[in-house]
């Protein structure tokens, strides 16, 4: 919705419309007796549900398969376009394939243009991935349990400074961000989109939500009674609990971090160090602007294969968050 | 971390400092040379320094988005060894503005060379942001380029870049839509209003125009009639958007806005490109750039596109500047010598504006180019074997002397949609957008600290 | 005497376990304030001053804060994104809920389809995001033109009265199916004892949503609506790239964090647009700490 502060966050999350299992100030259940009930349970509990409406399935298939077209459909436009070579892309109907399949060519030439810096922008935004999404979840789950499980000093302030951070426009911190990054020397690298991806505040807010919901105290306590020290009780038994917690943060995070336009732009300069929405926008620009080279169906191809990643690392986290979801429940 | 915390406001608190001090700096005069003491002095000036540094070698920075550039600096480190020259593409000019900006700010990042458009040349100008290049001898270089190019990047009295390429305009038009409608082509804009009735009436879908209020075509057109809406002499600027040319304009361009004679077709789109070559946008007047855009994106229209002169309004061709660029020497560049030196070789060497021509499509500045043999007696395929440059290179000699932009163009190019554009959006007097434009123009250079008139 | 021996172990865990919570937040609140933090107290220095591109850098006070007070510009930036909020963060929302209670019933199949169905529009960049809208929304070869043909109507999206609306498209397609996991998320964490004990009582389909999986959400829809909130008056992205496509209806104050950025980047009016940023960033705040505090009130109730 609102990419640059976001961006600068380092997540989408933190700023477009989100919400979480609570509010912070717990006004559900409490975590101990929320594990309590869980105890025991199986995935697949429907079966316990009322069965006389199994008839409204269709009602509800057809409920959702609007949903679903309405989703898809500029998909389909992407995936229908990115057939296309330039040409036909101009006079064939945006809705339906041209008189040639061109979809391999295209990838070819995506991939091989000005000496594959695409393949490059790819490998930048991995590292930007994996380093900034990868350690902004680690920031979060940190952050998020030390403010559900501890009291110290100044906590209660925690929540009001990040709201009130995060509800600044980004767009006018970019410039403060920028003279304070450059005269520490961190333009124009890579840390200068790292640092900031670090920091997910709502990725921290969701997981101290998660935590107060799903590590119940008494677990902790058990734990100390055992003599064991608290990083090692967060790092072997608080972490399994919060995995679905932590598994959201990370796709979240990581789709963020994808998706990243707005600071890049401000601090990046070379496009060897580009991710690769700021690398599209470069290539849109090139098709669109007065240089006009005819690379409009490259720049359609591309952004279908910048899509893909993302789908794949979706659907890989997708079954552990699944299962995440209900293995934690177990295993509280 | 309170040591950090420490370190954090530390840091803040001098980059607050150094933002202060560049301000205050830009703000002031701008006599404060270019980090260079010996070379030239207010003599003219001489290009041994530059020599010297091509002698002695080293490593430069380029930000450009020109599409050749890569070609060019390879040829230029090839004809001088001991220099490196480090292409960044910065993909368009917007971008590219806001990038200098920032390193300018900053203090730090500088580029020895970038490129700007001839519009944007005040802008980084007048708060002292860019290098005279007067000091290296420049001056003695005036005679190669065009008039009118000459002009975009001197003012104030110094050198300020040398010209890449130049934008004359002329009449691109789709030759099979005249031809379909037995209609003439335009050679007055009374002619050319006719003409856009006719097609209008032909096909509702079609049209002779596409424009919505595009700031740099609205400059240029106002530039042809005669209008002279800006002056800039120093800290004082005039802005009469209401001058008898921007009037002239206003006037004839109102028939087309309001008899709806005008297509809005968002530009440099897909869109745009496939209007371009079905016939929906009859003609299109722009700069002479055009030609490769042509070829490259609207593929479709080969061979029914030719080119004509600018259509007048008395009779007596006149002609103004669309669009180019230049490169410059900012202000604070770590190795200004050797930047001005690649400078002088990138936009005055034969070899560069040779690969400049040949592998982008370029329309040139210089005048050695313009006038040589092949480039006049070139046919182009996608205008029919037509001798495209003989019309366009005719256009240069018509071009209206005295224009000048704005010390703040990309803002006000930024806020003619909000004003210039509500006439197109409403269909009013175009008048009326004008002086609203002049009004927004006129609040903003207030509030900078210009003093500004409107007579 | 014993007791107090007894006590002292206890206080001096009680502290090292204060610490010990501090060293778990402290690394991120450490990138946080280096982040957010110091930029935004540079943006409130910033924007007591002024600078001229004539006459240089002045401390002004608060005069930036009474012009932005003054600004037409401003408010009606903030006039159009209050509009928006009220209208497209309701539609969304709903959508989101009626989706996940859907996908939670578990009374379709392709229930992995679906979820990933509605999930992928956010994993699309925005330039991509627009891109394919503004496709779409083409009056000549778009969706929208090959309706009007079928249709015979002459409907335009890209038009004065559509805009904001096909904006708010964009914007409700790229996240709903966001809203729609963590909504989804938090209906899955529901207790099955709570589905058992309704089974017992022969409750339907709808009062078991009525009774248990609404409130079960209330929580979420709240910190939801707060981010939509934050996401509403933020709104640039969409906006600031089909400003292309629709150069006349989209002015460069159109939303108040697009003026801001018009303003520092191209106006180099960086102080202004500091004072528009802190402004914009207290009304956000206040309005969702007070959606916050009333939130938690009403699930409460």
């Amino acid at each position: 919705m609102s990419g640059d502060v976001s961006t600068h966050a380092g997540t989408t999350a933190s700023t477009t419309s989100a919400g979480t299992l609570a509010s912070p100030s717990g006004t559900r259940t409490t975590g101990a007796s929320r594990a309590k009930g869980r105890q025991g349970v199986a995935p697949g509990y429907e079966h316990l549900r009322p069965d006389r409406h199994i008839h409204r399935s269709v009602a509800l298939t057809v409920v959702m398969i609007f949903f679903a077209i309405y989703c898809l459909l500029p998909l389909y436009w992407l995936v229908v376009n990115s057939t296309k070579d330039y040409g036909s892309l101009l006079s064939s109907s945006g809705l339906w394939f041209g008189d040639s399949f061109q979809l391999f060519a295209n990838i070819g030439e995506v991939l091989t243009r000005k000496d594959g810096i695409f393949v490059r922008w790819f490998l930048n935004t991995i590292i930007y991935v994996v380093v900034g999404a990868g350690g902004a979840t680690l920031l979060a789950t940190l952050g998020g349990y030390g403010m559900a499980k501890f009291s110290f000093p100044g906590k209660k302030s925690v929540f009001a400074v990040i709201l009130g951070a995060i509800a600044i426009p980004g767009t006018a911190l970019a410039v403060p961000t920028f003279l304070m990054f450059s005269s520490l020397g961190l333009t124009n690298t890579m840390l200068s989109v790292i640092i900031p991806a670090l920091v997910s505040p709502f990725g921290f807010y969701l997981m101290w939500i998660f935590a107060q919901e799903s590590v119940p105290t008494e677990v902790l306590e058990a734990a100390r009674v055992d003599g064991s020290s608290e990083i090692r009780t967060f790092a072997t038994i608080s972490v399994r609990m919060m995995a679905p917690g932590i598994v959201t943060v990370l796709l979240f995070a990581v789709v963020a971090t994808w998706n990243n336009y707005f600071l890049p732009l401000i601090m990046l300069r070379s496009e060897s160090l580009y991710p690769l929405p700021l690398g599209l926008q470069a290539w849109n620009l090139e098709a669109t602007g007065v240089q006009a080279s005819p690379i409009y169906h490259l720049v359609i191809t591309a952004s279908l294969l910048t899509i893909i990643p993302i789908v794949v690392a979706f659907l890989s986290l997708q079954r552990f968050w699944q299962n995440g979801l209900s293995a934690g429940s177990v295993k509280a | 971390m309170a040591s950090s915390t420490r370190r954090v406001l530390t840091v803040t608190a001098s980059a607050v400092a150094l933002g202060l001090v560049l301000a205050a700096c830009s703000g002031g005069s701008s006599d404060s040379g270019s980090g260079d003491g010996t070379a030239g002095g207010s003599d003219g000036g001489s290009s041994d320094a530059l020599d010297a540094a091509l002698e002695q070698g080293g490593t430069i920075e380029y930000w450009t988005w020109t599409p050749q550039a890569e070609e060019q600096a390879a040829a230029f480190m090839k004809a001088y060894p001991n220099v490196t020259v480090n292409v960044t593409n910065t993909g368009g000019a917007a971008d590219h503005n806001l990038k200098l900006q920032n390193a300018l700010t900053a203090g730090s990042g500088i580029p020895d060379v970038a490129q700007l458009e001839y519009q944007s040349v005040s802008q980084f100008q007048l708060p002292g942001s860019l290098t005279d290049l007067t000091e290296y001898g420049f001056a003695d270089l005036e005679d190669l380029y065009t008039p009118s190019t000459w002009g975009a990047v001197t003012q104030n009295g110094g050198i300020w870049g040398l010209p890449q390429d130049s934008g004359p305009m002329a009449l691109f038009y789709n030759e099979e839509v005249f031809t379909s409608l037995g209609i003439e082509v335009p050679t007055t804009w009374d002619e050319y209003i006719t003409a856009g009735e006719a097609i209008k009436a032909a096909n509702p879908d079609t049209c002779i125009v596409n424009d919505s209020g595009d700031a740099g075509f609205t400059t240029s057109m106002i530039w042809q009639a005669g209008g002279r809406p800006f002056a800039v002499d120093g800290e004082n600027v005039t802005i009469n958007l209401q001058d008898e040319g921007s009037k002239l304009w206003a006037d004839t361009w109102n028939k087309i806005v309001q008899g709806g004679l005008n297509c809005e077709i968002p530009g440099w789109t897909d869109e745009w490109f496939a209007a371009l070559s079905d016939g929906t946008i009859a003609t299109l007047p722009t700069g002479a750039w055009m030609p490769g855009v042509f070829e490259n994106s609207a593929p479709d229209g080969a061979g029914k596109w030719r080119v004509a002169p600018m259509p007048t309004y008395d009779g007596t061709p006149a002609n103004a500047e669309n669009g180019g660029s230049t490169e410059v020497v900012p202000k604070g560049a770590p190795n200004p010598e050797l930047g001005a030196a690649f400078l002088r070789w990138l936009n005055s060497d034969p070899e560069s504006i040779s690969v400049f021509l040949n592998s982008g499509g370029g329309f040139p500045a210089t005048v050695a180019e313009l006038q040589s043999d092949e480039f006049l007696g070139f046919t182009s395929d996608y205008f029919g074997g037509q001798e495209i440059n003989k019309v366009l290179v005719e256009g240069i000699d018509n071009v209206g002397t005295g224009w000048q932009y704005l010390p703040w163009q990309s803002y006000a190019n930024s806020i003619v949609s909000e004003t210039l554009g509500q006439s197109y959006l409403n269909r009013t007097d175009l008048n009326e957008g004008l002086v609203a434009w002049q009004d927004a123009n006129v609040k903003y250079g207030e509030e900078q600290g210009f003093t500004v008139s409107t007579e | 005497m014993s007791s107090v021996v007894a006590e002292r172990p206890g206080q001096v865990r009680k502290v090292r376990r204060r610490l010990t919570g501090l060293w778990f937040t402290v690394p991120f609140l450490l990138v946080f304030v280096f982040v957010f933090i110091a930029p935004l107290a540079y943006t409130i220095w910033l924007s007591l001053f002024q600078t001229k591109l004539i006459g240089g850098t002045s401390f002004v006070g608060a005069d930036n804060f009474v012009a932005v007070f003054q600004d037409p510009k401003f408010w009606e930036g903030l006039g159009r994104v209050s509009l928006f909020l009220l209208v497209q963060v309701p539609v969304m929302l709903a959508m989101a809920l009626v989706a996940a209670l859907v996908i939670d019933s578990a009374r379709l199949h392709g229930i992995r389809f679906f979820r990933i169905a509605m999930f992928l529009p956010y994993a699309v960049p925005s330039v991509a995001a627009v891109l394919m809208w503004g496709f779409m929304y083409g009056e000549r070869f778009g969706l929208v033109g090959n309706l009007n043909g079928w249709l015979g109507t002459d409907f335009s999206v890209l038009s004065q009265q559509w805009l904001l609306v096909g904006i708010g498209n964009i914007v409700t397609w790229s996240f709903m199916g966001y809203n729609m996991l963590i909504l989804y998320s938090s209906l899955k964490a529901i207790s099955p004892e709570l589905y058992e004990a309704a089974a017992l009582d022969g409750a339907g389909q709808l009062r078991i949503v009525r009774n248990i999986k609404l409130p079960a959400v209330q929580g979420s829809i709240v910190v939801a609506v707060i981010f939509s909130i934050i996401g509403s008056f933020q709104l640039f992205n969409e906006p600031n790239i089909m400003q292309k496509l629709v150069p006349n209806l989209i002015s460069t104050y159109y939303t108040p964090n697009m003026y801001a950025y018009n303003l520092s980047f191209t106006g180099q009016q960086v102080n202004y647009a500091a004072a528009l940023a802190i402004i914009m960033g207290v009304v956000t705040a206040v309005i969702a700490y007070v959606v916050q505090l009333r939130g938690n009130r009403e699930a409460l109730k």
